[in-house]
């Protein structure tokens, strides 16, 4: 026996757009289904997870300031997927992005308030991330090496600088042997938009990531080559687009916002450089692009999605004591159903009996 | 006309056959009887319900009304293993090929598991000698013509022992020689029994090999007719339905030299690529030059030559206008008054998912209003593009459908009305009407020599000897990358040009 998928003729946008919807419906019942499994009442599970988040002032912040570093990181890698380009390395180049961004801050530690030491910080932030990103680019313009294992393999050479930096060079002297720097100096951080919970800048940053790369896609010359360089690549050549260019700047873009999520979580909510700044961010938000479907308004549903399973998960760890690995799981089972929702949406499965063709 | 019953009865008669697509009807009760030892030729425009009909043969559509009798016994054909099972045959029109293995590989893969490679090798040697489909079994693919390439999938498609063969466009990309040794083999094969269904828009052929033609048109059957007893004129009307213009002449003025190439060298872009040796050529205004030759010969190298997809080792070695345009990108030759087509529609000269204002943007947003400092304007890609629709009869599910919903020959129609409305000073069009139907064909055609009498330079690159005898002025043949002398269309023979295609006499270069 053996499963073919067919092409369906006509698919409209109404069952596209509801293929992501379905998609988190199944990953719900499956959800419900493991927690079941592990002793405890679903329905309690679904409380904690998505309507207590939902329903609470405070939470609806802490899901904004969730949901704020995976879009900026998603709508970057929507650069890069849409011209079918695999950067799998957004993690490093969002640490390369703090590190290079966290350079201002702690120069300026101890002195008196510097209004640009901020945007001076997000800049190089964004400037670190897009060097970084250019290192699988040029090695794949240059020898055709896979970009993916470069751009995976740098996210180990990243985390391990950090980790040098913060327990060696940059540790704070007076942070009693603690790997972390000093404190950015208030000045260097991103202010807040609220008197009580955590929401701050960042959130505006991120919105307006969004709705520029909706704009460089839909309407400029330059989103319209990266459209055809991945649905086509000798029709972008034909239209005039310079594959190897489109590739770094791609690349680039893709890592330079990878870089401004890392600094906008430094200057946002951790107020200095630690071992672990991320834990997964850049990887995450690989997810979240998918259930976005590449889109940039998708993209901001699909971070908030993210944003409430991880918040969620660490609520029912407290009331539920449900483990937080749960979370990851049901982060996997969720990128699963969206892409099996897509490959349904296009094609239609069949069971074909017998042994071979 | 009169069937007898009994020893010529039909292998496979359809009956009744209906298939909608929502409120199109692709197939409108469409019957007719194959017989063992016959060419039936299957005839229509492109969205005449051709391909409709053959998937339905090849089990890849189901019908939803009508009969599919096998032998006299209703069948349903559920998959295109079910139809191989049963004795049906295709081969398609498009290659489907992998390159860098051998045609023993090739054909294996498509075989029932269970098949070694060594008896594979012995059965290909021997269809190959009953046939005349000479193949080397242990050559990768990518060292092949396209004739050659074709002899693969008949050979893969005959290694299951078909009752019925079908035949999708079969000659569109093979040299008048290879079409002949291709006519002696589908001969061959019926009259050792097998029926064969003919698809096909060259109707000279299908006046010479078959026996018997349907015709359809707007998915019905309009005629069916013994095409041995035709005129190719009159086949073709009743496929339109209308009569067919002809083409209309003009007044022959060559005016300046627009295009030229000096002593251009090129070494292949890859593995697989021609080496373009010491080519020149002039192109004059007013002027329509045919580029013949056998495909792989060189032509889709020096297209991109020419078109600025890829550099030319020098700057003097491409001149548009006088300039030399050598090492510029495609969009700054664009601007200098020249057009490209490719010979793809699909994946090259358009992109099937996007829609088709975006495919006016591919090509002309250098060239036109419709991307102001590159931001697109789409309002004014739309109207460029309904202009198009308009002026080239582009029959198109809707004004924003995307490319891909197209039929070969309106999408063909829209590409060509992109590049040539604003008449540019030169063009450069390769197989311009590859694979479509007769009424669109006709219709590139006249606007190629209405282009021309307007003073625009015209290259074509063809693999269609015919179309380049009958609008072209002056002939050159590319072969092995090199390429000879233009001749006058009117003066030179056949037989010599297509010796020059297979590096007969007078390949030489031109000086």
């Amino acid at each position: 026996m053996r499963l073919e998928l067919i092409p369906r003729s006509d698919v409209s946008s109404l069952q596209r757009t509801l293929a992501p919807l379905w998609a988190i419906l199944i990953a719900l019942l499956m959800g419900g289904l493991i927690v079941a499994f592990l002793g405890r009442s679903p329905l309690a599970a679904f409380k904690v997870y998505f309507l207590e988040p939902l329903t609470d002032p405070w939470a609806l912040q802490e899901l904004a300031v969730k949901a704020t570093p995976l879009i900026i990181i998603a709508t970057g890698l929507v650069y890069c997927f849409r011209a079918n380009l695999w950067n799998i390395g957004a993690e490093g180049q969002l640490i390369v992005g703090t590190i290079f961004g966290s350079i201002v801050p702690l120069a300026t530690v101890g002195m008196e308030s510097t209004p640009w030491v901020l945007p001076v910080a997000l800049l190089l932030g964004a400037l670190g991330g897009a060097l970084y990103g250019s290192i699988p680019a040029f090695l794949r313009v240059r020898f055709g090496v896979s970009e993916i294992l470069v751009s995976l393999m740098l996210v180990y050479v990243a985390e391990l600088t950090l980790d040098y930096l913060v327990r060696g060079p940059w540790r704070d002297p007076k942070g009693f042997n603690f790997p972390t720097t000093p404190n950015f100096e208030s000045f260097a951080l991103l202010p807040n938009l609220a008197s009580e919970g955590r929401l701050h800048a960042g959130i505006i940053i991120a919105l307006l990531c969004a709705a520029v790369t909706w704009f460089v896609l839909n309407r400029t010359l330059f989103g319209f080559g990266i459209r055809v360089a991945g649905e086509a690549p000798r029709a972008a050549r034909f239209s005039g687009f310079n594959a190897n260019r489109m590739t770094i700047a791609a690349f680039m873009i893709s890592g330079g916002l990878a870089g401004l999520a890392g600094i906008v979580e430094v200057t946002g909510q951790i107020g200095q450089l630690k071992p672990a700044i991320s834990g997964g961010l850049g990887f995450t938000a690989i997810i979240v692009a998918y259930l976005g479907r590449l889109h940039p308004v998708g993209i901001v549903f699909g971070a908030f999605v993210i944003a409430l399973t991880v918040y969620g998960g660490e609520a029912a760890q407290i009331t539920l004591k449900l483990p937080l690995d749960l979370t990851r799981t049901f982060q996997g089972i969720l990128l699963f159903c969206v892409l099996a929702a897509d490959a349904l949406t296009t094609y239609k499965l069949r069971i074909v009996r017998g042994l071979h063709a | 006309m009169a069937e007898v019953e009994g020893a010529n009865a039909p292998l496979c008669v359809l009956d009744g056959i209906v298939k909608r697509f929502g409120d199109l009807t692709a197939n409108d009760h469409i019957s007719l009887s194959l017989r063992a030892g016959e060419i039936h030729a299957l005839l229509g425009e492109n969205g005449a319900g051709k391909s409709t009909l053959v998937k339905i043969l090849d089990g890849l559509l189901a019908p939803d009304e009508g009969r599919i009798l096998w032998q006299g016994r209703p069948i349903t054909l559920a998959s295109p293993e079910d139809a191989a099972t049963l004795g049906i045959g295709m081969v398609f029109q498009h290659f489907s090929l992998f390159d860098n293995l051998t045609v023993a590989e090739n054909i294996a893969v498509a075989m029932p598991a269970g098949v070694g490679l060594r008896v594979l090798n012995k059965r290909i040697m021997e269809l190959g000698e009953r046939y005349g489909l000479a193949l080397d079994p242990k050559r990768e693919v990518w060292t092949l013509s396209a004739g050659e390439r074709q002899r693969i999938e008949i050979v893969r498609a005959l290694l299951r022992e078909p009752k019925l063969l079908i035949l999708d466009e079969p000659t569109s990309v093979l040299t008048p020689q290879e079409a002949d040794t291709l006519f002696a083999t589908l001969e061959e094969l019926a009259r050792q029994g097998c029926a064969l269904l003919y698809i096909s828009h060259r109707l000279e052929e299908v006046t010479r090999l078959c026996d018997r033609a349907t015709i359809l048109r707007g998915g019905r059957v309009v005629a069916m007719c013994n095409p041995r007893e035709e005129t190719p004129q009159k086949i073709a009307s009743l496929m339109v339905g209308t009569a067919i213009p002809p083409l209309h002449d003009r007044d022959n003025r060559p005016a300046d030299v627009r295009l030229s190439l000096r002593r251009l060298n090129a070494a292949p872009a890859d593995l697989h690529g021609i080496a373009l040796k010491d080519v020149s050529l002039d192109v004059r205004g007013g002027e329509i030059l045919g580029l013949a030759g056998v495909a792989g010969n060189g032509q889709s190298e020096l297209f991109e030559i020419l078109s600025g997809e890829r550099a030319a080792p020098q700057r003097g070695m491409v001149l548009i206008d006088g300039e030399e345009c050598g090492l510029d990108g495609i969009d700054t030759r664009r601007r200098k008054g020249a057009a490209f087509l490719p010979e793809e529609r699909n994946g090259h000269a358009a992109v099937g998912a996007l829609s088709l204002p975006n495919n006016v943007v591919l090509s002309r947003h250098a060239t036109s209003d419709i991307a102001p400092r590159n931001v697109i304007a789409f309002d004014r890609a739309r109207a460029f593009s309904d202009a198009i629709i308009a002026k080239f009869d582009v029959r198109t599910p809707s004004p924003l459908a995307e490319a891909g919903k197209l039929s070969g020959g309106n999408l063909q129609k829209f590409v060509v009305g992109r590049e040539i409305i604003g008449n540019p000073r030169v063009l450069v069009i390769d197989n311009p009407t590859w694979g479509v139907d007769a009424g669109a064909a006709v219709l590139i055609r006249q606007a190629l020599i209405d282009l021309a009498a307007a003073g625009t330079a015209v290259l074509m690159i063809s693999q269609d000897l015919d179309e380049i005898f009958a609008i072209a002025d002056r002939i050159a043949v590319i072969h092995h990358g090199a390429v000879t002398a233009p001749r006058n269309v009117r003066t030179v023979a056949r037989e010599e040009i297509g010796l020059m295609m297979t590096g007969g006499q007078g390949a030489s270069h031109a000086a």
